[in-house]
């Protein structure tokens, strides 16, 4: 047996784009045991329920995180109508849905950039962030930020999709669409990042399953797991199949989300397509009044909504799991046994978003 | 396993433009939605303080009587949510982000002296047309009073 050690890991590193700390416990250089701990970052926004009222906290949920902005909001929405009662234009349905597949192919090709600076090509990372920022600039066209949307009410949508902005939008996929194929052939076969990615951090379906993880990195472990299935929004009316890989290492989290670039792509042009004519947003009359519990599927995985209203415009509680507090049991268990050189790299494959986590 | 993927890609950068823009020499380009900060048309406003009401960080302050809106645009997180709630209108977003300081300043917008004075004159007409109605209220009263009181002395 080596000399053991522990070396603390964040929660400011050069790899990680958010605060989490882990102690690494080494012998030479595996890694044989990891100690996550989270709470640099926690703003009590869920708190916030109590002094905020139920419209206001639209604003204030999709400011849990900068990435999945808009999937929150929508999250919080639709278990607030839930609750309500509130039957939501088909309209506004499909522009949430275009608006949140746009928020994932954003974030999909943040990821795909970090973890290309993780291994340490930072060509490829610009390469990446240059593509995204296409999408971007989509966003602000159509909603008027380019991170934080703010276009949910309860209710409905306060913006349209015009015509034009359609237009726009689908250009914008062609454009991405064709500069993914260019880094997908990188990502997928270069000789020097495929060393870096294969057979590293082995996740198997059974571990994967127990420890509940979530998300693209559920499904690289071969767990065909996506709450769009459920139908909400308007994914019912739009065809999917989660896109899965059965090797459940860092090659295959890639695979998985290279892949969910190109659903949402489809996804939106599905969308665009089958846009109906109506109303943005329906009447909302009186507080909630009940509970609900509401699954989503975010870009990092399934986050749950749980809202309790007692008929006042304040809320009781509010809660939210995201699915990054669901992959940190994963990513410990996929450390174990890797090299130091990797941590940062697997650190990054569960795609951590810790402001969600510690909201 | 293929070797040199990315050399295309690395040989059209060489060539190309840059992508980024040298932002403060070259001014940036705004969309039409872009959120940046509030602007209001003040002498619009009618100071009901529906934006205070709504807003999510009590970033607003309004004095109806002096004729001022207050915006700490610091704590404004460009929402949007009083631009939608403003019954009259008067409050847009527009392009432009607040620049950073050293201190969190509020602004302050006070209505032009012309529409103050209107609304001043307004006020005191609306006051004097209450008290007369008030005192016509209470003229009536003390007659239904007094013809109450006539009515049954007879009777006595």
């Amino acid at each position: 047996m080596g000399k053991r050690s522990v070396i603390p890991y964040g929660p400011q590193h050069p790899v990680l784009p958010e605060p989490i700390h882990l102690d690494l416990v080494l012998e030479d250089e595996k890694i044989v045991d990891v100690l996550p701990s989270i709470g640099f970052i926690h703003r009590g926004l869920e708190k916030l329920t109590e002094k905020r009222d139920f419209n206001q906290m639209v604003y204030v949920t999709e400011r849990v995180c900068g990435i999945c902005s808009f999937g929150h909001g929508y999250g919080y929405c639709d278990t607030v109508e839930h609750i309500m009662n509130i039957e939501v234009p088909d309209r506004a349905k499909f522009l949430r849905t275009i608006w949140f597949e746009l928020s994932r192919l954003h974030s999909h090709l943040l990821w795909a950039g970090l973890m290309a600076d993780a291994f340490g090509f930072e060509n490829l990372f610009y390469q990446c962030w240059r593509v995204r920022e296409k999408v971007l600039d989509v966003i602000e066209l159509t909603t008027g930020g380019r991170v934080i949307f703010s276009v949910n009410k309860v209710g409905g949508v306060l913006k349209d999709i015009t015509p034009e902005m359609q237009k726009a939008i689908l250009e914008m996929l062609d454009y991405v669409e064709k500069e993914t194929k260019v880094l997908e052939k990188t990502f997928m076969n270069d000789y020097t990042v495929q060393s870096r990615m294969k057979g590293v951090g082995v996740l198997t379906k059974e571990q994967a399953h127990a420890l509940g993880c979530a998300g693209p990195f559920a499904r690289a472990s071969g767990i065909a797991t996506d709450m769009r299935m459920r139908g909400y929004a308007a994914y019912g009316e739009l065809d999917m199949e989660p896109i899965i890989s059965n090797d459940g290492d860092c090659y295959g989290r890639c695979e998985v989300r290279i892949g969910e670039i190109y659903q949402s792509i489809d996804l939106i042009r599905q969308a665009i397509d089958k846009l109906p004519d109506g109303e943005l947003a329906a009447v909302v009359k009186g507080n909630p009044n009940g509970e609900y519990f509401m699954r989503i599927e975010q870009p990092r995985g399934e986050a749950d909504y749980y809202i309790k209203g007692n008929g006042t415009p304040n809320l009781d509680r509010m809660r939210v799991r995201t699915p990054t507090f669901a992959n940190l049991a994963g990513l410990c268990e996929v450390l174990k046994g890797a090299d130091y050189a990797d941590v940062g790299i697997l650190a990054v494959t569960i795609d951590p978003c810790i402001s969600c986590t510690e909201r | 396993m293929a070797v040199m993927t990315f050399a295309g890609a690395a040989l059209k950068n060489f060539f190309s433009k840059p992508v980024t823009t040298k932002y403060p020499a070259e001014p940036a380009e705004y969309k039409e939605r872009t959120r940046g900060h509030i602007e209001i048309s003040i002498d619009d406003c009618i100071g009901c303080g529906m934006c205070t009401r709504c807003c999510p960080c009590g970033t607003l302050s309004i004095d109806k009587i002096k004729g001022t809106w207050t915006i700490n645009r610091f704590d404004c997180i460009a929402c949007g949510f009083c631009v939608e709630k403003c019954p009259k209108k008067c409050l847009t977003m527009v392009a432009g982000y607040q620049t950073p300081d050293g201190e969190k300043e509020t602004v302050t917008y006070t209505k032009s002296p012309e529409v103050l004075e209107a609304e001043a004159k307004q006020r005191e007409e609306m006051a004097k047309k209450a008290a007369e109605a008030k005192k016509a209220a209470e003229a009536k009263k003390a007659a239904e009073a007094a013809k109450a009181a006539e009515e049954k002395k007879p009777e006595g």
